[in-house]
């Protein structure tokens, strides 16, 4: 009897187990189902290269050229804040910083990773684009450039807690013997202690990219909508996500419109994977590298 | 040691749940709810509609959502909305589809609007003829200078192609032509407005309901854009309003939609600058 | 001879020095200039909407339904709106993920399933917020015909939440002594005894950590709910898990994007915003908080 049960729940528990992976091939055969239409009706290639997203004119166009380089620009622009910022953050935190300092500071930047994007969007909408237009003298505030301070103020909290963590694996006796050898503090820090961190820093790094490229919210309200490659990085332009977003309540059920939100969808999705296995492959480097373990 | 004990019964009571749920969709509760999408632009005078409705009938529950009249239409024929709005007339595509799908579609015109173009209150800019702002909208006019403005970048605001507001301004101004691909693309009325009046070079258009004292409507063609020159058909950009049922409305839905087409409901449909329909 | 030379050395050894000194005084002030960069903004973000949040909140705003058209009367059916597609979404992710996380540290066979599964977990942890949503529209609104409803919305919510929720009940099995399995596996209880009696009830505080932090995330989440669960207005309360419902991240977008008083809207943008922020920086504050004390008494 006792034996059965235990069986039982041992089947049970495994079935559950399996569910992230159900979920994960769900998605995945969710979005090649309904973008496939698209990929047959257009062909990948225009799809992909084409400029020009006029999806409901007669003829209808869709191209995501366009729409993939405005995720791309602004991604590289929140790197330029977050990877600075938040790295910078996370060396004085493991470094400078007094324990009491660190043990304020390492939960209230938790905290703050918590903020949701609606709130960064409504922000950058009411405040930050106003005030960047008439600082900067720029046609509108709502831009590339306003989306990319925006989003990378919102992915600082996760490269610095992320990468904290990365630094805090480094063992004690690497800082000692550097420090015993006569380097000062900060080339320690930047010659030994960053490096030996480094895969686990590159894996902040990629964790902040892939939030930065999948985030909806903050770059409907801020980056302006227009779906043109961008001049300047002063001009308004329409990421992927936004546009999937903004269209796709609009976009009527099972028309080539629909289909190609979908496949924007798995374009997404793609690039995101591709970040988790660089960052798979960069965490186990630095583990083994560390002498974690696997 | 309870703590997970009750953590298993939640969960296979919550598993029970979701069984139930996979076999008995029907099971949602049914009458009194009415469901009302579409048209950014009639949308505010739905909500107010509304809510005024459910005070005086407390036992319906009406739920308001947006869109665009494109998707308010779909979602009729797709038999998930009971009320469609839209600011455009259904197209003949959509009534093909419907159909198909066995809808009948009705059309009701509750309220009448005027597409206002409008521009920052600073620029000095009055009037713009339909081939002017044609040419600032496909893209053969980049600066103000070459409408009779100042030397300044226009910010083309447009929205999203499945508004209303949208197909109606591209039928009625644009002839069709394609907008310029580095227009603001904004998906609603508010949008815009909120746009317009934060950017001092900005040019774009919206329903009479959303003019406010921070935007500047111009008059096209010399023509002002008010609620006379709308109503006596001589402003160009004018457009009527609706909603779509699938059949003769009854029930609630018939009361709902004689109530916004009643004295009252028309002074909502005024209240928020549009115009009535009688 | 040689006197001269060491002093050489030692003067040039003092001038690396002082090279040295002043790069690790640049580069520390720096670090410091960068974290300052980024708690003023994260600082400033709070401040301005706390000040102009607070300036609309009163108990009315709590407690009483939108009125003339939004510009009047209260978010309740937001704030009721997102607790129950965050309960909803607990519930259904909780157990599933705590059954995950025992199979993965207690069952599982060290072998190429259990990576695989660890894999995915991974991966769906990475997917774009967007694209949850698109999956939920497409299957639990379209092919399961829930409609919109709190129900597609909560379970959109939950499979989003479940990558973390393994992970932190993961972490917190692990963090249970090997001793006190194999002194239950001694007394002669069996392993599932063993798991419910001695391993789930020694790991409750890291997992409850995990789930009040997975609380936290789904609460603020937009892009799932956009197509899945919200509506613009509703009056009363959702009957019934089919219902759709209002829910305050998807009512800030909203009162930005739609509706005609822009100024007063925009007000209330500001009150919606605060609620959300406490609701959810409170609730991770005190999951945050709670692990500490439970790190530091370990």
């Amino acid at each position: 009897m006792l034996k059965i049960r235990e069986t039982i729940y041992k089947y049970l528990f495994t079935i559950f187990a399996f569910a992230s992976l159900i979920f994960l091939a769900g998605i995945i055969i969710v979005l090649l189902k309904e973008s496939l239409p698209v990929f047959a009706e257009v062909g990948p290639f225009k799809f992909l290269f084409n400029k020009f997203w006029y999806p409901t004119y007669e003829p209808p166009e869709f191209g995501i050229l366009s729409l993939v380089v405005a995720s791309v620009i602004i991604t590289l622009g929140a790197m330029c804040v977050c990877v600075p910022v938040g790295l910078g953050s996370a060396l004085y935190l493991h470094e400078i910083a007094s324990p009491t300092q660190r043990a304020i500071l390492k939960p209230v930047i938790e905290i703050l990773a918590g903020i949701p994007s609606i709130v960064y969007g409504f922000f950058g909408m009411v405040i930050v684009a106003p005030f960047l237009q008439d600082l900067l003298g720029i046609p509108t505030g709502l831009c590339a450039f306003t989306a990319s301070l925006v989003l990378g103020i919102m992915a600082t909290p996760t490269v610095c807690s992320i990468a904290e963590d990365a630094l805090s694996f480094v063992p004690r006796s690497f800082r000692e013997a550097s420090l015993a050898l006569g380097a000062n503090r900060w080339q320690t820090l930047t010659r030994v202690t960053m490096p030996a961190a480094g895969s686990g820093i590159s894996t902040a790094v990629v964790l902040g990219m892939s939030r930065a490229v999948g985030e909806t919210m903050t770059v409907l309200m801020v980056a302006g909508g227009a779906a043109v490659i961008p001049k300047s990085f002063f001009d308004p332009v329409r990421p992927m996500t936004a546009t999937i977003a903004a269209e796709m309540g609009e976009a009527v059920m099972g028309s080539p419109h629909f289909h190609a939100l979908f496949a924007i969808g798995l374009i997404l999705f793609l690039i995101t994977l591709i970040f988790n296995i660089v960052t798979e492959i960069a965490s186990r480097r630095f583990r083994i590298k560390l002498g974690l373990g696997r | 040691m309870r703590i997970s004990k009750m953590l298993l019964k939640r969960g296979l009571f919550i598993g029970l749940i979701l069984t139930m749920c996979c076999f008995g969709q029907g099971l949602a509760a049914s009458g009194a709810e009415i469901t009302i999408k579409g048209s950014t632009t009639v949308l505010p005078i739905a909500q107010l509609a509304a809510e005024e409705f459910m005070d005086a009938h407390p036992e319906v529950d009406i739920s308001v959502q947006g869109g665009g009249s494109g998707m308010g239409i779909a979602s009729l024929l797709d038999g998930t909305t009971e009320i469609a709005t839209a600011s455009r007339k259904i197209k003949a595509k959509e009534l093909g589809r419907a159909r198909a799908n066995g809808i009948q579609v009705v059309e009701t015109p509750i309220a009448v609007d005027g597409i206002a173009v409008i521009i920052h209150p600073t620029n000095k800019l009055k009037d713009l003829s339909i081939q002017q702002i044609r040419a600032v909208y496909t893209g053969d006019i980049s600066n103000w200078k070459g409408i009779g403005g100042k030397d300044m970048k226009i910010v083309v605001i447009s929205r999203d192609t499945s508004s209303g507001t949208f197909e109606t301004f591209e039928k009625l101004a644009l002839n069709k032509q394609k907008v310029r691909p580095d227009a603001l693309t904004v998906a609603s009325n508010m949008t815009v407005a909120r746009t317009v009046a934060q950017t001092p070079g900005a040019i774009g258009y919206v329903g009479l309901g959303y003019i406010t004292k921070r935007v500047k409507a111009l008059s096209v063609d010399r023509v002002e854009c008010t609620r006379e020159t709308i109503k006596s058909g001589h402003y160009p950009l004018a457009r009527e309003l609706f909603i779509y049922t699938d059949g003769q409305p009854a029930g609630q839905t018939r009361e709902f939609i004689d109530y916004i087409l009643s004295t009252e409901g028309q002074d909502l449909v005024r209240a928020e600058g549009f115009i009535g329909i009688r | 001879m040689d006197i001269a030379n060491t002093g050489k050395v030692n003067a040039l050894g003092a001038d690396k020095k002082r090279y040295t000194d002043l790069q690790q005084a640049l580069g520390f002030g720096l670090l410091f200039a960068s974290i300052l960069f980024c708690l003023f903004f994260l600082g400033s973000i709070i401040f301005f909407i706390a000040e102009r949040g607070l300036a609309v909140i009163s108990w009315e705003f709590l407690t009483e339904v939108p009125r003339r058209a939004m510009t009047k009367g209260g978010v309740a059916p937001a704030i009721v709106g997102t607790i129950y597609l965050t309960v909803g979404a607990i519930a259904f992710a909780l157990p599933l993920g705590l059954a995950c996380a025992i199979y993965l540290c207690e069952y599982g066979p060290r072998s190429i399933v259990v990576n695989i599964i660890r894999l995915s977990i991974n991966n769906l942890a990475g997917v774009p917020s967007i694209v949850f949503g698109l999956f939920g529209f497409a299957f639990f609104v379209k092919v399961c015909g829930f409609g919109v409803s709190i129900l597609s919305g909560a379970l959109t919510l939950g499979i989003m939440a479940l990558p973390g929720i393994i992970s932190a009940s993961q972490e917190a099995i692990l963090a249970v002594p090997q001793s006190y399995k194999e002194a239950s596996l001694a007394l002669g209880a069996t392993q599932w005894q063993t798991i419910k009696k001695v391993v789930i009830p020694s790991a409750m505080p890291g997992i409850l950590t995990g789930v009040i932090l997975g609380i936290g995330r789904v609460a603020g989440e937009t892009a799932p709910i956009l197509f899945t669960a919200a509506t613009f207005y509703t009056r009363g309360y959702p009957d019934s898990i089919f219902s759709e419902v209002m829910a305050l991240p998807y009512h800030i977008y909203a009162l930005m994007t739609e509706g005609t008083h822009p100024e007063v809207q925009t007000q209330i943008a500001y009150g919606c915003s605060l609620i959300l922020l406490c609701l959810v920086l409170g609730i991770s504050a005190f999951a945050i908080i709670l692990r500490q004390r439970s790190n530091y008494g370990s």
